[in-house]
């Protein structure tokens, strides 16, 4: 399982949602690897993803994808994590 | 690693910002003033909103401005800059903002560590309002985890 957190920098906000994504996959029990990407160097750390994690603001910009897009409204929000990455894997 | 030391000079409380450009140029402001970057990062992190809109605003009432590493950053650096009166960024959930961190990193491969503690310190759903009123100096830097 390939999980890609994206950002427009790759840094700071990706960051939180990397280590906040593998708070939550750790309490679930849920095996992933997850990786903080820019939008520029999507296609290549993305190809393989199952699920991006982002801002709504990116959704258009990464276009089409085999990937579940999740989109995160409070990257602090554990519990909206948890719920959203439990609907998308489980 | 804990997150960048906070230096008074990286905190402003209780700012004036007329918009959310000003506002993130004083975040620049402080990140320059406590020696993490060159003047110039104000607008690379402007640039960044402008280029990709307002995603900085990760959660309700706070926005994380950052740009990439690159020659404006001189070391890795966190700000802590509390608004008066609130600024819209455009965000569809999250506005208005109270609270605006400026984010300096030298190198992406080592900042994990860094945002791993910014989760700690707003994981933690009463640190946003607890910045918001927060009057001093003294009272950001312990909600922040470092006071000295």
């Amino acid at each position: 399982m390939k999980i890609v957190a994206i950002c427009g920098s790759g840094i700071g906000s990706s960051g939180i949602l990397k280590v906040n994504a593998e708070r939550v996959l750790k309490r679930l029990e849920l095996e992933a690897d997850v990786t903080a990407a820019h939008l520029s160097s999507l296609s290549s750390d993305a190809a393989d993803a199952q699920v991006i994690l982002t801002s709504a603001e990116f959704v258009d910009a990464i276009g089409p994808t085999n990937a579940d897009v999740i989109v995160i409204e409070n990257y602090f929000d554990t519990e909206e994590l948890a719920r959203k990455l439990e609907a998308a894997l489980g | 690693m804990p997150l960048p030391t906070l230096a008074e000079s990286a905190i402003i409380v209780g700012a004036e910002a007329d918009d959310w450009r000003a506002a993130v140029r004083l975040a620049g402001r402080a990140l320059f003033e406590s020696g993490a970057t060159l003047p110039g990062y104000s607008d690379e992190m402007i640039r960044m909103i402008d280029e990709h809109g307002p995603y900085v605003v990760i959660a309700p009432g706070l926005a994380l401005a950052h740009a990439r590493p690159g020659p404006d950053v001189l070391a890795d650096g966190l700000a802590v800059v509390t608004l008066a009166t609130p600024v819209v960024f455009g965000h569809p959930h999250n506005d208005p903002v109270s609270v605006v961190l400026g984010l300096a990193i030298k190198s992406a491969e080592t900042h994990l560590e860094t945002v791993a503690e910014l989760a700690n310190v707003f994981n933690d759903s009463s640190a946003i309002s607890r910045l918001t009123t927060a009057a001093s100096v003294a009272e950001i830097q312990e909600i922040l985890g470092n006071a000295s």
